[in-house]
């Protein structure tokens, strides 16, 4: 049993990768350090638990890593992704810290792998976690542990006593217990606000009834609103995340990898009436990938429905869930709960428009496309001709939000105004909105955090020891 | 029509298949074992399929400890346990005789049961055939052994049952490779591959470069149950080879047992007896404080067993070799004679089984990882 009442050098909030990183740094460089996870034991490790890899800048082949992936294309790839709605210093600092941030982990011990089959595009860009995201938190945990960083589950901190710029004291509720916890230093890595379902109401509207959360379902942003309501300052728009369109059949939280589909670029996606709304073929993932949740969200009831035909079930991974199958268009759209004469006019109109063309099913050099059909499908674009007709239905799942603790260089919490907190330090999540004001990039989620998570603890060691 | 153990069987295939179509939309332990890789060659999982793939789990637990689905999640992923009970089903389905397939159903206590009537056995046919004086009796100098338990008898006994085995386990071979995708078994590269697989107990090394090990307690990797395994393996053919040594000796040098110490069959039986008694134990031990989540625990019973009975084999020739001069001779000879007899008829209904469908496995995997298109 932790004692509270014992002033710990560094106070953490969260327990996923940004956070253990944060206590790893802060215990190494001699602080004493309590580490406060939200979750039991069995789901710790917030959404690190459900990732797989982190993109770590390199100039030659490091580990598993392949080639180079030198720090300006690493940026252009960000820039591209958020469509610039990044800070370029801050992303530059989370950028050229990736590459230590790997030495870090294994020194941490944690291992590595290639990159999985199906993900040869990201051999040279993200170094993939042996066995996952949790196999990772269980070696990180092992490693605080050993180091004597105390940790709590089953404990949320629910507020921050912020009085002239400083935090004083966090109230937190231990196993049902209320406590008042003080520390010198205080580093906030607790997450997004994705699974707090009134919050996501207030931004979205009623739309975000239909929003199924992919990741743990303790991200409740309860210390982000808390600060918000003290006067911290924050980047970002509150609708903005990373989502992703996902089987609609999944779990309301915690589906993880295993519900995402990935047979958009072979199908025609409609809406509840039967009509398309986007290009399927417009890019290559995993860039298509990250943009088809938001595309969801905004069709009516939030919901889409991917429809291809035999020949195409074989080019993409299976989901979970049994695909809806039938013999004609017709009857899918009945299995579906479609109204059929509008998917059969759907189909039709698409298979008209689709021109003869080479076929690479990996490849955005493929020649497959449509003519004058609106909105255009401009690759892998092959008629829907050929039973068994199969079909899944997406919803748009939220892997994590974007509005965000604004931080400097040094994760250092910043005022309305422009004066620091002079004792919170902020990483992972709760801050990544600063680098990723839209869009996403696969793997730069754990990088963020791992790079802030260690800038974090050092800097929330370094001022409580001082 | 349903016998509640078909519907047993039924429950574990469909769990089996559940948790796999799962794994094979995750995968993110492709890098533990053949297993995922495997896996990943199918889209739907015939019940030959899950046979092939539970055979070729080595059950060490690193997927249960790195999976996000795992308990409490709702998905209940608990692969290593599930493929446990998969292999069990296997033992049973590919018995022969198939009355005896009954034998996994509480193998802890048959296993028991047959070491005893084994010892037994090893007793009163000694008392039989010699008279219950020649066991009490000391003895020594050649051919002292045979004085308690005629030659002929111990190699007729030895014989039979050999005989008996092999022909039971191939039957089971034929069938298990059929059911799970037949086609020509033997090509010299993937058997190569299959039998160094085998020989370095790559899988329970852990990870791509199998260096990294495995669960074999909990969250932490080590190499711990890999080794004892090892030691009990080698040990185990360390006393085979020295029955193997011995009889040359007899046979073609007409050297008759009890040898001397310095001799190879003493030499390699001491060896291998020690790696016997170590190997179970480690191994047990390791049952016992491991984290029992992903642990079958249907299986347990015959596993510890097993491990008991080779443990014993082990104690008592040693015991046998230090007290071969002594009046104490016969009697453990007797007992060892009865323990040996009970673990080769029990080679086709006990964990034992396991080398011969994991061998399989792995032989079809090397297969299969070659040439993924002709085997689909």
């Amino acid at each position: 049993m932790i004692d509270f009442s014992y002033p710990f050098d560094v106070l953490v909030i969260g327990g996923g990768n940004a956070a253990v990183s944060a206590a790893i740094t802060a215990r190494l460089a001699g602080a004493s350090v309590l580490v406060l996870e939200h979750a039991p034991r069995h789901f710790r490790g917030g959404n690190s638990r459900h990732t797989r890899n982190f993109r770590c800048m390199h100039d030659g082949p490091l580990g598993v890593l392949t080639g180079a992936y030198p720090e300006e294309e690493y940026w252009q790839d960000l820039l591209r992704v958020t469509a610039g709605k990044t800070d370029e210093h801050l992303a530059r600092v989370a950028i050229r810290g990736s590459y230590e941030s790997f030495g870090f982990m294994e020194r941490c011990g944690v291992k590595f792998q290639p990159a999985l089959s199906g993900t040869l595009s990201l051999s040279r860009t993200n170094a993939f976690f042996l066995g996952g995201g949790k196999a990772l938190m269980n070696t990180l945990y092992a490693y605080a542990e050993r180091l004597g960083v105390a940790i709590v589950y089953d404990t949320e901190a629910t507020a921050l006593h912020l009085t002239a710029g400083t935090i004083e004291a966090a109230d937190i509720t231990s196993q049902g217990f209320p406590f008042t916890v003080r520390a010198r230093s205080v580093v906030v890595a607790s997450g997004g606000f994705q699974a707090n379902l009134p919050w996501l109401a207030a931004a979205w509207g009623p739309a975000a009834e239909n929003f199924l959360i992919r990741g743990t379902p303790y991200a409740q942003g309860t210390i982000l609103k808390n600060l918000m309501q003290q006067g911290v300052a924050t980047v970002g728009d509150p609708t903005q995340g990373h989502a992703v369109a996902i089987d609609a059949r999944a779990p309301k939280f915690d589906g993880g990898i295993a519900t995402r589909l990935d047979c958009v670029p072979f199908s025609i996606v409609v809406n509840r009436d039967a009509q398309r709304f986007y290009d399927e073929g417009e890019d290559i993932w995993p860039k298509r990938y990250a943009i088809w949740g938001r595309l969801v969200a905004q069709q009516p009831d939030q919901i889409a429905y991917a429809v291809l035909d035999a020949p195409a079930e074989e080019l993409f991974m299976p989901s979970i869930f049994p695909a809806y199958r039938a013999e004609s268009v017709g009857e899918l759209a009945r299995t579906l709960g479609l109204d059929p004469a509008a998917l059969c006019a759907t189909v039709d109109a698409y298979n008209a428009a689709v021109r003869p063309g080479t076929f690479l099913p990996t490849s955005i050099e493929d020649g497959c496309r449509t003519e004058g059909l609106v909105p255009p499908k401009t690759h892998w674009a092959r008629p829907i001709v050929t039973p068994p007709f199969i079909g899944y239905p997406l919803r748009p799942g939220i892997t994590f939000t974007y509005l965000a603790l604004k931080v400097d260089d040094r994760a250092n919490v910043q005022l309305d105004g422009g004066r620091p907190v002079r004792n919170l330090w902020a990483a992972g999540e709760v801050m990544a909105g600063n680098i990723l004001g839209q869009g996403y990039t696969a793997g730069a989620g754990m990088a963020i955090g791992t790079v802030f998570g260690r800038i974090a603890g050092g800097e929330a060691a370094r001022y409580a020891l001082a | 029509m349903h016998s509640p153990e078909l519907d047993g069987a039924e429950g574990v295939l469909r769990d089996a298949r559940r948790e796999l179509e799962i794994c094979n939309a995750c995968r993110y332990c492709e890098g533990f074992c053949a297993v995922f890789p495997a896996m990943m060659q199918r889209r739907t999982f015939g019940d030959g399929d899950i046979a092939y793939l539970a055979n070729l789990c080595h059950d060490c637990k690193g997927c249960f400890h790195a999976c996000q689905y795992a308990p409490p999640h709702p998905f209940g992923v608990n692969l290593p346990q599930t493929l446990s009970a998969v292999r069990r089903q296997t033992y049973e389905q590919y018995a022969w005789p198939a009355p005896l397939a009954a034998l996994f159903r509480r193998n802890g206590v048959v296993v028991c049961t047959i070491a005893a009537l084994g010892i037994a056995l090893g007793l009163i046919l000694t008392a039989l055939l010699q008279g219950a004086d020649m066991m009490t009796l000391p003895r020594s100098g050649p051919g002292s052994f045979y004085a308690v338990i005629p030659w002929g008898v111990m190699a007729g006994l030895a014989g039979a049952a050999s005989a008996f085995v092999l022909f039971a386990l191939s039957v089971g071979a034929v069938r298990f490779w059929r059911d799970t995708g037949g086609g020509p078994a033997v090509r010299p590269q993937p058997a190569g591959r299959a039998l160094r697989d085998v020989l370095t107990l790559r899988y329970l090394g852990g990870g791509h470069d199998g260096a990294d090990g495995c669960n074999d307690t909990g969250e932490s990797f080590s190499q711990t149950r890999r080794i004892f395994h090892h030691v009990l393996f080698y040990g185990f053919a360390l006393c085979f080879a020295s029955t193997g040594v011995a009889a040359f000796d007899d046979h073609f040098l007409g050297l008759v047992a009890p040898y001397p110490l310095l001799s190879a069959p003493v030499l390699l039986g001491l060896a291998g007896g020690i790696a016997m008694l170590a190997g179970p134990a480690g191994l047990i031990w390791i049952k016992v404080i491991t984290d029992p989540a992903p642990t079958a625990k249907a299986v347990l019973g015959g596993d510890y067993a097993l491990l008991g009975l080779l443990a014993a084999i082990a104690a008592n020739g040693l015991l046998l070799l230090a007290l071969r001069e002594g009046p104490a001779m016969g009697v453990l000879l007797a007992i060892h004679l009865g323990l040996v007899l009970a673990f080769f008829v029990l080679v086709p209904y006990s964990k034992m089984v396991h080398g011969l469908y994991r061998s399989l496995s792995l032989l079809r995997n090397a297969i299969e990882s070659r040439n993924p298109q002709e085997e689909g």
